[in-house]
């Protein structure tokens, strides 16, 4: 598939509102706005677009529960927080292709009735911040954004709003939340954003690759759209291949292509004489699959068939160097960090898990820990606010299920089976 | 820097003309600072102008180094929140800083990707360069070094968020180098942002 959404991010200017309108750039939003608010949902909707932040959920479908009977503002809040590890998609986009997002804020906003949209970027991304910003105030010198856009008597403010740090506020409600000037902390579900969302408005929030994909359905139609992928999982798709290969970047290609055309095609594969060991597909949060799974489809239905999630489309690839307990310890920090604190199992529970998986991987593990660290994961996973919980058990139960062996090699032997020299990558202090 | 070899950057976009804060020092916005407070708070509903604390406190940390508890009074009065609601907000993000950090904040994401790649090493040799561990400042005040988590560029492993700059693909043994840099080029020694796109070639 020829690449749509990044198929002129290495060209000069490319990020200029000059070079978007010569390549089609805001026609979407023309013919948006030449239909009616309700036209434009079920466009979207017969595109089967789905949410590109993790979920997977039908977007026109998002868009139809926003409440239109509520007599408060309609909001869009872009979700720009892309930091799930692995994920670097929407960095890409924002940076280059700046204007296909506001095209997408501009349509959303026009098909819930909003009139205002933010763009949540996160905290480290104050370079895409300048991009952004930039883009925006060209499209107002244009009579893209602002009152009454190109003559049709529809409004539409976009912003930018910078985070400052903080993995949680990638979970909408939390979002939200941080957008209302507040710690990024998830709330209680439902009610959902679409009836109660930001300053308790009907909100839709969106991930960024979603609202750059709305103007391509209005530009081509919801048919071209989904046959670009298999049924249900239409359209194009970012994905980003990090870790143990030689390639790492974003790749853009229908989710008809594979995990082992990604892997082992567009990123190279693992470095010459090392073998596959496993790969994380969509982003930390989600079970790992093995090399004898990599000729799965890369869609969110396939990947989730093979007992895994598609998620962000964060490929981690992992060699044979890898230490699966130094993963899940390297993993679980990462989660003990970034836990919001609302929910007691999930903030205490992650820092358990944090200490038994950093004992065992010193080599003072015992061979009951193993159970324990499943009665935690157990005792965390489904009882929290947000899916944070069920995501940072994850690595621990997906490496206990597949690498048992290392666990009991680490236990056994009192250090981490792996050469020595492998060790360079061990966290500072840990051996 | 360069994000692009196109994008003509602004050059003093990325430089920190901040002096620290002594502690106990009152706080007020420069004239500047109070112009773009005023123009960002519009961007909120009238009633909600609590949505602005994140964008006023960088405003605060960009013009002082880091965020006292005299600016955090000046920013609720400023939008109506109680003291302890800003600190509330502070205490919970972590780029802000309570405390004075060094003229160069080298952030190492310490995330999967970058572990993979050789993160800790990279850690370690700033440790061992400027004899501090991660969280302190060096002795002449210009760095202070953190371990962060993942910074949405894992394809670049290993990263080094500098201020609010990038460096990338930061090999272990070039961290002297990269010190030096800093120290005589300020932010302008930094790699960016480099994308690698479709065929794996470099921009």
């Amino acid at each position: 598939m020829e690449p749509l959404l990044t198929r002129h991010v290495r060209e000069p200017n490319c990020f200029t509102l000059e070079f978007y309108l010569r390549h089609d750039g805001y026609e979407g939003l023309k013919k948006a706005l030449a239909q009616t608010p309700e036209q434009v949902i079920d466009l979207v909707k017969a595109s089967g677009l789905r949410g590109r932040g993790g979920a997977g959920f039908p977007t026109g479908m998002k868009w139809q529960f926003v409440d239109k009977k509520s007599p408060n503002p309609r909001y869009i809040a872009c979700n720009a927080d892309e930091s799930e590890p692995g994920t670097f998609k929407d960095h890409l986009l924002m940076e280059r292709n700046p204007h296909l997002l506001i095209e997408g804020c501009a349509i959303g906003c026009y098909a819930i009735g909003a009139k205002v949209a933010y763009i949540y970027i996160r905290g480290e991304f104050f370079h895409v911040q300048h991009v952004l910003e930039r883009a925006i105030d060209e499209a107002y010198a244009a009579g893209l954004l602002g009152k009454n856009v190109l003559g049709s008597g529809f409004d539409c403010d976009v912003y930018v709003h910078r985070g400052a740090g903080a993995y949680e506020a990638g979970e909408e409600t939390a979002l939200l939340e941080s957008l209302e000037g507040k710690r990024a902390q998830p709330r209680n579900k439902p009610t959902f954003p679409a009836v109660v969302g930001l300053y308790n408005c009907p909100t839709a929030v969106n991930n960024v690759e979603t609202l750059a994909n709305v103007p391509l359905i209005l530009r081509h139609g919801a048919e071209w759209f989904a046959a670009l992928g298999p049924e249900k999982n239409g359209g194009p798709k970012l994905y980003c291949v990090s870790g143990h290969v030689k390639r790492p970047g974003v790749y853009e290609a229908s989710m008809k292509t594979t995990l082992r055309q990604l892997i082992e095609g567009d990123a190279g594969g693992v470095a010459d004489g090392r073998t596959l060991k496993a790969v994380i597909p969509g982003g930390s949060s989600v079970p790992m699959l093995l090399p004898d799974q990599l000729d799965t489809e890369a869609s969110f239905d396939a990947v989730q068939k093979a007992g895994s999630l598609l998620g962000s489309a964060g490929l981690i690839v992992l060699d044979d160097t890898t230490c699966m307990v130094w993963l899940a310890e390297n993993l679980l920090h990462f989660y003990r960090h970034e836990s919001c604190g609302k929910c007691t199992p999930c903030r205490e529970g992650t820092d358990w898990l944090h200490k038994i998986l950093r004992k065992i991987e010193r080599g003072d593990g015992q061979m009951r820990d193993l159970d324990l660290l499943a009665s935690i994961s157990g005792n965390i996973a489904g009882k929290t606010l947000c899916a944070f919980g069920d995501a940072a058990v994850t690595p621990v139960l997906t490496t206990l299920k597949h690498f048992r062996h290392e666990y009991e090699a680490h236990i056994r032997d009192g250090r981490c089976t792996l050469p020595a020299e492998w060790r360079a990558r061990q966290p500072v202090g840990a051996h | 820097m360069s994000f692009h070899p196109e994008m003509a950057y602004d050059a003093t976009f990325h430089k920190s003309a901040r002096t620290l804060a002594e502690p106990g020092e009152p706080f007020v916005y420069t004239a500047e600072h109070r112009a773009r407070f005023d123009e960002i708070v519009t961007r909120y509903p009238a009633d909600r102008k609590r949505s602005a604390v994140l964008p006023a406190l960088y405003l605060v940390q960009h013009q002082q180094g880091y965020v006292t508890a005299n600016a955090m009074r000046y920013v609720a009065g400023l939008l109506e929140m109680t003291p302890a609601d800003v600190e509330d907000v502070v205490s919970y993000y972590t780029m802000f800083y309570t405390k004075p950090v060094g003229r160069f904040v080298l952030s190492v994401c310490r995330t999967l990707s970058c572990a993979l790649n050789g993160a800790e090493r990279v850690t370690e040799e700033i440790c061992g360069a400027l004899g501090i561990r991660p969280g302190e400042t060096d002795a002449s005040g210009t760095f202070t070094l953190i371990e962060v988590e993942c910074l949405g560029a894992c394809d670049r492993a290993p990263v080094v968020m500098v201020n609010d700059g990038w460096q990338e693909r930061q090999r272990p043994e070039d961290v002297g180098r990269l010190l030096d840099d800093l120290r005589t080029r300020g932010e302008a020694a930094l790699t960016g942002c480099v994308h690698v796109i479709e065929g794996g070639a470099t921009s």
